[in-house]
């Protein structure tokens, strides 16, 4: 049985992440692997940050996610995949994000996350900013996560 | 078409999204023509290779041509997850 919510969901509103991962991994059948990631906010690497704020390119989003998310499913031959991704402003210790993803084995759901996570970093249209009680700072893009694409 | 700036081209070029009559032929040309409106647009477009395109909601690069495009977005590299 397959899931009849979106694959993809971009939002505002926290997300209460037992009960997503409790109904991804019962709405299965015959997935001997679930893996589920979940990114939470921390504070910058010179501390003191009071809050992120993510931006985001609506009309596009959920379209790149939905993308990202088919190719996982065709190369992993996932039986199911969910990508939740927050926006707007967060702070410490929230959840920003989460993956999941249902394979028959758990070497194609562990690899199928990381490919999930590695391509979101670097190709859904997020923009992380970091706001300190000084000022405030984009989050620069770094080469390993540029890198890290290449291996797929 | 719209043009729309995303994160700290938003930020120096002081707006999310405009409308643009261009004749441009590829995004490589919209950008030599913003860049020649104001100092705001030639700062914020000063190292391509700093920039990110989309045209249509699709990542694309900044010799993608514009004919029949409705929509235009420059942004920096992505940091989501």
């Amino acid at each position: 049985m397959s899931r009849v919510t979106p694959l993809v969901r971009v939002q505002q509103a926290p997300f209460d992440f037992a009960a997503e991962a409790d109904a991804f991994a019962r709405a299965q059948s015959d997935m001997g692997a679930i893996v589920t990631f979940t990114g939470v906010v921390r504070d910058s690497a010179d501390g003191g940050m009071i809050a992120m704020e993510i931006e985001h390119y609506p009309g596009m989003t959920a379209k790149a996610l939905e993308a990202i998310v088919a190719d996982a499913m065709e190369r992993w031959a996932l039986g199911d995949a969910l990508v939740i991704h927050r926006h707007g402003r967060l702070h410490r210790d929230e959840m920003i994000m989460m993956v999941a993803t249902a394979a028959r084995h758990r070497k194609a759901a562990f690899e199928a996350a990381e490919f999930l996570m590695d391509y979101l970093k670097s190709r859904a249209p997020f923009w992380k900013k970091e706001i300190a009680a000084d000022g405030a700072e984009w989050v620069a893009a770094k080469d390993v996560d540029e890198e890290a694409l290449k291996r797929w | 078409m719209d043009v729309l700036y995303f994160a700290w081209v938003r930020e120096r070029i002081g707006l999310p999204k405009e409308r643009v009559e261009t004749g441009a032929a590829t995004v490589a040309e919209l950008v030599e023509e913003l860049k020649t409106r104001e100092e705001r647009y030639a700062l914020a477009f000063a190292d391509l290779s700093a920039l990110r395109v989309a045209v249509d909601q699709e990542l694309t690069d900044f010799d993608a041509p514009l004919a029949g495009v409705r929509e235009v977005a420059f942004f920096p590299p992505m940091t989501g997850g």
